[in-house]
């Protein structure tokens, strides 16, 4: 188990490694961060003072060996656009975005689970057919269009729930969090649903499907023919054998729904790391961008980490694996 | 002896976009208590569905649509889910064909075993699994105390085979159906497995429907064999009388086309042509267009089943009121 975790990490590094290089890249080819930073006008001292003071006139290996020096020890310089260390704006921004991804696979989760099941169980009821419209207009709706709609419904015309911000928030130490005041529960639904919904669908669908597949199996059969209740049968039986695929996927989403976060973000004005990013891009913050880049790689490389382990709870064959 | 199982003229449909296919065409044939029935026939006989309409788990949309099964005098055929949950397992067990997918494998063999007894048996978990670890030795799981909490992965295919005979007796059912129980494993297993469940439903007094298409397996095992053609019963007898002296031309061909072990043989005999799809089946007897017997009858009415020396075939040879000159079969 151990070694396990350990080779898992090891793998990692040459991903973070490579998405480093990109992110460092970044520096090299998106603008000239030289001319952004002075403006204007500016004397060629100013100029050459500047670029000795970034190390942009050392060869590229030494820069990269720094840069990654640098993001080991969290350190990612200064926005360009807000002068400010990159670290200090992301830790301020992250739980803001954590916190609403965390309430977006909830509901994704809560919702899509029960529905995946219920579909796969009555194939031919009104409601089976009614769900499964519903996530068609889930997977085919674009994430803003439906922010949007949702703001026009609960917001605009009955006025139940606030349309941008995180309401009020209350700070634990450096972790700022919405879950503590009514008005934070109040601006999360919105703009939950709206990430969470595109997962909904999916893990719906993904969880009706493998069920169909489940049912039909030998075990299932054998299991009816044991005369056990359909009770056991359907959750004991079929759907904990239609975890490990829901599970991949569900972490998988989980990575995206921080990641992609971005949309959502911008159409509820959510201060986390999604809107941070997008303001960034568009006064290419490359120190911003980078290290956006490398902390969602992070993410995406933990979760993997954390699904792997999870096959390990759910499924007796990979905990056992060789011998016997 | 009343008899434990009687199937009476069922009838299996499944309706499909180009009419009714009758899988099923007025099957009857009784299971004494303790009596081991072999049923034998081609792929597509329709073996396998009437063991799946006695154990009410026939897939749909296929669907009794005549006849009647009856346990102990009571109809089985037409009781509710709820019901026929209840006798499913309890009093009719089953085995299915391939032990390494009828098991779930993310439970124990112990959990399967236990979650079966105290389903259908009133009592608690410390009992189910004393009672579980017992099957187990039973079935000759070898240090059983052990292997109780292991997982199906962890078995041999043969080692699995006994764990389903395990769950399929584990609530001490009247009878069996056990379908193509030795087909998937091993040929040197397969006579340790069949010797297993032959001694277990013995010592319980446990009928058996073995449906099977290996000769071999039936001979050794069953007191009375079925024999059946295009979803019919082609003949059925005490199983030294079907193997030795078929009455019936169809299963005098099976049974001429086992390779004898006493002898070589030049030729084996085999039966010309194939099974007649169930959307055409031809009319009269479904064997006539390969019987080498046939005559004109049986191309236009359909034989019943007749008494034929010592079993009874549904062959017009025998038709005792409209005596023809009787071919030798």
């Amino acid at each position: 188990m151990f070694a396990f975790i350990l080779s898992r990490i090891l793998q990692a590094i040459p991903v973070m490694l490579a998405v480093a290089l990109i992110a460092f890249g970044l520096f090299t080819f998106v603008g000239d961060p030289i001319a952004t930073m002075l403006g204007q006008e500016f004397s060629v001292q100013q100029r050459d003072a500047l670029v000795a003071a970034l190390g942009l006139d050392q060869p590229v290996w030494v820069q990269f060996l720094r840069f990654i020096g640098n993001a080991l020890r969290g350190e990612f310089g200064l926005s360009y656009r807000l002068s400010r260390p990159v670290a200090d704006l992301i830790v301020e921004r992250a739980p803001a975005t954590l916190e609403l991804a965390l309430c977006a696979s909830v509901v994704a989760l809560a919702v899509g689970v029960p529905m995946g099941v219920y579909t796969g169980l009555y194939r031919r009821s009104w409601l089976s057919r009614a769900f499964l419209t519903f996530s068609l207009i889930g997977v085919s709706l674009p994430t803003f269009l439906i922010g949007i709609l949702l703001i026009l419904v609960f917001s605009v015309w009955l006025g139940w729930l606030p349309s941008f911000g995180r309401g009020d928030t209350v700070q634990l130490g450096w972790w700022s969090t919405g879950f503590l005041t009514a008005s934070g529960w109040k601006a999360l639904v919105l703009p939950s649903i709206t990430l969470g919904l595109f997962q909904l669908t999916l893990i719906m669908r993904l969880v009706r499907s493998e069920m169909l597949e489940v049912l039909r199996s030998d075990y299932v059969k054998f299991a009816r023919a044991r005369g056990l209740r359909d009770r056991s049968i359907n959750f004991g039986h079929a759907l904990r054998n239609t975890l490990v695929p829901v599970i991949t996927i569900v972490g998988l989403q989980l990575g995206s729904i921080i990641a992609f976060s971005i949309v959502t973000e911008t159409v509820f004005q959510w201060p986390g790391m999604g809107l941070l990013f997008i303001q960034s891009v568009s006064s290419a913050d490359i120190p911003v961008m980078a290290a956006y880049l490398l902390l969602i790689a992070a993410v995406f490389v933990l979760i993997n980490l954390i699904v792997d382990l999870l096959y390990y709870a759910v499924d007796p064959r990979l905990r056992t694996g060789r011998g016997h | 002896m009343a008899a434990l199982l009687e199937v009476r003229d069922l009838v299996v449909e499944f309706p499909t976009r180009r009419g009714t296919l009758r899988a099923l065409d007025e099957v009857s044939f009784d299971i004494a208590p303790g009596e081991v029935l072999g049923v034998v026939g081609e792929s597509g006989a329709g073996k396998s569905m009437t063991g799946a309409a006695i154990i009410g788990l026939l897939e749909p949309p296929g669907r009794i649509a005549g006849g009647s099964i009856s346990l102990r005098g009571q109809r089985i055929d037409n009781l509710s889910r709820r019901e026929m949950r209840r006798i499913r397992g309890k009093r009719i067990g089953a085995i299915f064909q391939d032990p390494l997918t009828t098991l779930n494998p993310l439970y124990t063999v112990g959990r399967q075993l236990t979650e079966t007894m105290q389903t259908h048996l009133d009592i608690d978990a410390a009992e189910a699994r004393r009672r579980a670890i017992g099957w187990l030795e039973m079935v000759g799981i070898p240090a059983a105390a052990e292997r109780i909490d292991a997982y199906p992965h962890q078995f041999s295919g043969g080692m699995r085979q006994r764990v389903v005979i395990a769950l399929a007796l584990c609530a001490e059912p009247e009878m069996v159906v056990a379908d193509e129980p030795t087909t998937a494993l091993d040929v040197s297993i397969q006579a340790q497995v069949i010797a297993l469940l032959k001694r277990l439903t013995r010592e319980k007094g446990t009928s058996v429907m073995l449906i099977t298409h290996d000769m071999g397996v039936i001979a050794e095992t069953a007191d009375r064999v079925a024999v059946m053609y295009a979803g019919r019963v082609a003949e059925i007898g005490p199983v030294r009388s079907v193997v030795k002296a078929a009455s019936h031309p169809y299963s005098a061909g099976l049974m001429a086309s086992i390779p004898p072990l006493s002898h070589r043989v030049e030729h084996l005999p085999q039966i010309d042509g194939a099974m007649p799809r169930l959307t055409a089946i031809p009319t009269g007897c479904a064997y006539n267009p390969r019987c080498p017997h046939v005559f004109d009858r049986c191309k236009v009415e359909r034989p019943e089943l007749l008494p034929a020396n010592e079993t009874r075939a549904a062959c017009w040879l025998f038709d005792s009121h409209a005596p023809r000159e009787r071919a030798h079969v």
